[in-house]
């Protein structure tokens, strides 16, 4: 019988490190390590943890115990005729495309990152490009193993115990940790995307634009949240579809399954306070919206450099200096309270840069899954950034009155009296962690700030 | 849990009816914090603090009956303050100021007041320090002042208890590092509070308001020391190096 590593004390933070605190830090290596330290887990508490990509505070649990998951990051089977993929909850994405992709298969949902284990994907149901066709994660997930804090393993499906995998996907970690899941993958033609871009040079424009490319499997486009007068709005739609072998140049036609390139390019462990200004940040997105062609169809370029662009620089939080930053991800319902969205951010003059707008389709049925219909719109900003706390309470306040949400993966400073409104099925989402873990053994700073 | 703009939803203030002490969490409960206790000696000046804090918007408050100087309670104190649940901000207002040629005329009221602000300090700083470290998270503030920067002929009894306090402070936050427990030691001017009525006011006055601004947004920046007003620091970073022969001679 394995054992978990002695638990060290660890100072751990999210990606936007702009809180930390102290937890046990368990490598979790079996099961049995992790059913042992949920039985034995002191008063405050337990929470699995992956590769902490997530912004605020999910993965954190100060004075308790954090199961790091990545060790338990095998493979335990997949169909090469199905697609059916069965593989532990600290496997990154990263591994997993490098596994499936020679093999002609790739993962149905990914985020802007590979860095995230299986386990986060599903604990915070991510979204990808294609959420207006594919759904989220969750949508793909067939089935799981969790562990349960009453010492049990649990197997849960849409078929079974319909209510605990539902509230485990995006439960944020709260209703079990899951041991395993089973993903239904996508068939792709190559490691290759064919890329369109379109540059819009006002608002209308974009909107406009990136409501045709609903039409692509993949689209999201990068917006100008600085740019004011009769320019505001203006950004950049990219839509892609899988490219087809018949489709690649002659160049590239021999490595039609190339793997992603690793990250070439780090940031330094200290960068200077206020590298992120407003004028560098208004020169960057002048910059970004010149380079982009007014429209260009048919661009080959590898998967990665498509899906994940941000994986090309290591630890780019750090670029946001030793107060860290915050994102903030809203949903809404539509195309007039999006406006206000915008124009609250514009005329606050918080330095913003990497503003994603994308369409989302359905949602899935997960109480405290993010996406639903409408734009989904995410910006970064320093966490130090004047005036930052009352323009996103300002922004939660109108995303709440027209019924949309605001993403928990994302978030470090909501306030807790707004979530029964951005989440109206939190109810049941309590009712099952009741049943699942009445002692509230799993928990987690954000547990604890938003009172979930 | 403190958010990632550095606002927090609890806090415990040790001398709960201190002018500084109140100011602070007027400001907090305005923001995101709802429970509050407030720890003092005088109940019915405790419950005036406390609906003060409701009617500003806190949503829990409670009050907890303490004396400074009463070391072998201490234990208790700080077990109810985080009987609740955790505390993200505490905060050390307590203290007294003496009259100093009093303190010279009759030694037992010198010891009475480093008691108060010296001993006691440690005594509970030590102790919530522990609590804190056991949640994993926190921030501790410190009230120290400019008079811990030099003794003076006027006040030296109450600056030196403050100059103890001030380096206590220090070494418990480094003594911290990595258990995600924050110490911030403030270093105000003249205050203009019950504390100092009456007094003559020195340069820089400020006020427990414009303290307690100094204090939320030190906390927010995560930052040790702060002077109020800011300028202090570098007023006192000259009169640090001053002669004492010219030292001495500086008005009151």
């Amino acid at each position: 019988m394995s054992s978990g590593e002695p638990g060290g004390q660890a100072l751990l933070t999210g990606w936007g490190a702009a809180t930390a605190t102290s937890a046990r830090l368990l490598r979790v290596r079996t099961q049995d390590d992790v059913l042992r330290a949920l039985t034995a887990a002191p008063g405050r508490g337990a929470i699995p943890r992956g590769l902490g990509r997530s912004y605020g505070d999910p993965a954190l649990n100060a004075g308790g115990t954090v199961l790091d998951m990545t060790l338990m990051d095998r493979v335990l089977g997949l169909d090469e005729g199905t697609g059916r993929l069965t593989v532990e909850a600290g496997a990154s994405m990263d591994a997993l495309v490098r596994a499936v992709l020679p093999l002609g298969w790739f993962v149905p949902v990914t985020p802007g990152t590979r860095q995230v284990t299986v386990g986060g994907a599903i604990a915070t149901d991510v979204h990808g490009k294609n959420h207006h066709r594919a759904g989220s994660f969750g949508a793909h997930v067939t089935g799981m193993r969790l562990a349960l804090p009453d010492g049990t393993v649990r197997v849960v499906s849409p078929e079974l115990d319909r209510d605990l995998h539902w509230a485990t996907i995006g439960g944020m970690g709260l209703t079990g940790v899951v041991l395993d899941a089973t993903v239904q993958l996508q068939r792709v033609p190559s490691a290759w995307m064919s890329v369109s871009t379109e540059r819009a040079g006002d608002l209308d424009t974009l909107l406009a634009a990136l409501q045709r490319a609903d039409r692509q499997t993949y689209s999201v486009a990068w917006v100008d949240l600085m740019a004011g007068g009769s320019v505001s709005g203006r950004g950049v739609v990219t839509s892609a579809e899988h490219a087809q072998p018949e489709a690649l140049p002659t160049a590239v036609a021999e490595r039609r399954w190339s793997l992603p390139e690793p990250a070439r390019i780090g940031v330094p462990l200290w960068t200077p306070a206020g590298l992120l200004n407003r004028a560098s940040l208004r020169a960057f997105n002048e910059a970004w919206f010149r380079r982009a062609p007014v429209r260009r169809d048919g661009e080959v370029v590898p998967l990665g450099k498509f899906f994940h662009p941000l994986d090309g620089v290591r630890d780019w939080n750090r670029l946001y200096g030793a107060r860290g930053l915050v994102q903030h991800q809203c949903v809404v319902p539509d195309e007039p309270t999006l406006r206000e969205v915008l124009r609250l951010i514009r005329i606050s003059r918080v330095p913003s840069f990497l503003a994603v707008l994308k369409r989302f389709g359905p949602a899935d049925p997960g109480p405290l899954s993010f996406p639903r219909p409408g734009w989904t719109l995410a910006f970064d900003v320093a966490a130090s950034a004047a005036s930052l706390g009352g323009l996103l309470d300002d922004l939660d306040e109108v995303v709440a009155a027209a019924g949309g949400s605001i993403y928990l993966a994302k978030d470090s400073r909501l306030r807790p009296q707004l979530l029964p409104a951005l989440y109206p099925r939190l109810d049941h989402w309590r009712a099952v962690r009741e049943r699942v873990d009445p002692h509230r053994v799993l928990t987690s700073d954000l547990a604890r700030r938003l009172s979930l | 849990m403190m958010d990632a703009l550095g606002a927090p939803q609890s806090l415990a203030v040790l001398g709960g009816t201190s002018e500084i002490g109140l100011a602070v969490a007027d400001r907090l409960v305005r923001g995101r914090c709802e429970r509050v206790g407030l720890a003092g000696r005088d109940a019915a000046e405790l419950e005036i603090a406390a609906d003060r804090l409701v009617k500003a918007g806190a949503y829990d408050v409670r009050t907890h009956l303490f004396e400074a100087t009463d070391t072998a309670d201490h234990d208790r104190l700080v077990d109810a303050l985080f009987a609740d649940g955790d505390v993200d901000v505490v905060l050390v207002a307590f203290g007294v100021l003496g009259d100093q040629a009093a303190m010279s005329a009759d030694p037992d009221q010198a010891v009475a007041l480093a008691q108060v602000n010296y001993t006691a300090t440690v005594s509970l700083g030590l102790r919530v320090a522990t609590a804190l470290r056991r949640q994993g998270h926190g921030s501790l503030v410190f009230l120290s002042s400019v008079a811990a920067e030099r003794g003076r002929a006027a006040n030296f009894v109450y600056g030196s208890s403050k100059a103890g306090v001030d380096t206590f402070a220090q070494g418990l936050g480094d003594s911290l590092q990595g258990t995600g427990v924050h110490v911030l030691v403030v270093r105000p001017g003249f205050v203009r509070t019950r504390m100092t009525a009456g007094l003559p006011e020195a340069p820089f006055a400020t006020t427990a308001d414009a303290v307690a601004e100094a204090v939320v947004d030190a906390l927010a920046r995560r930052r040790e020391v702060v002077w109020v007003p800011g300028v202090l620091r570098a007023v006192m970073s000259g009169v640090r190096h001053l002669p004492r022969p010219v030292f001495r001679r500086l008005p009151t």
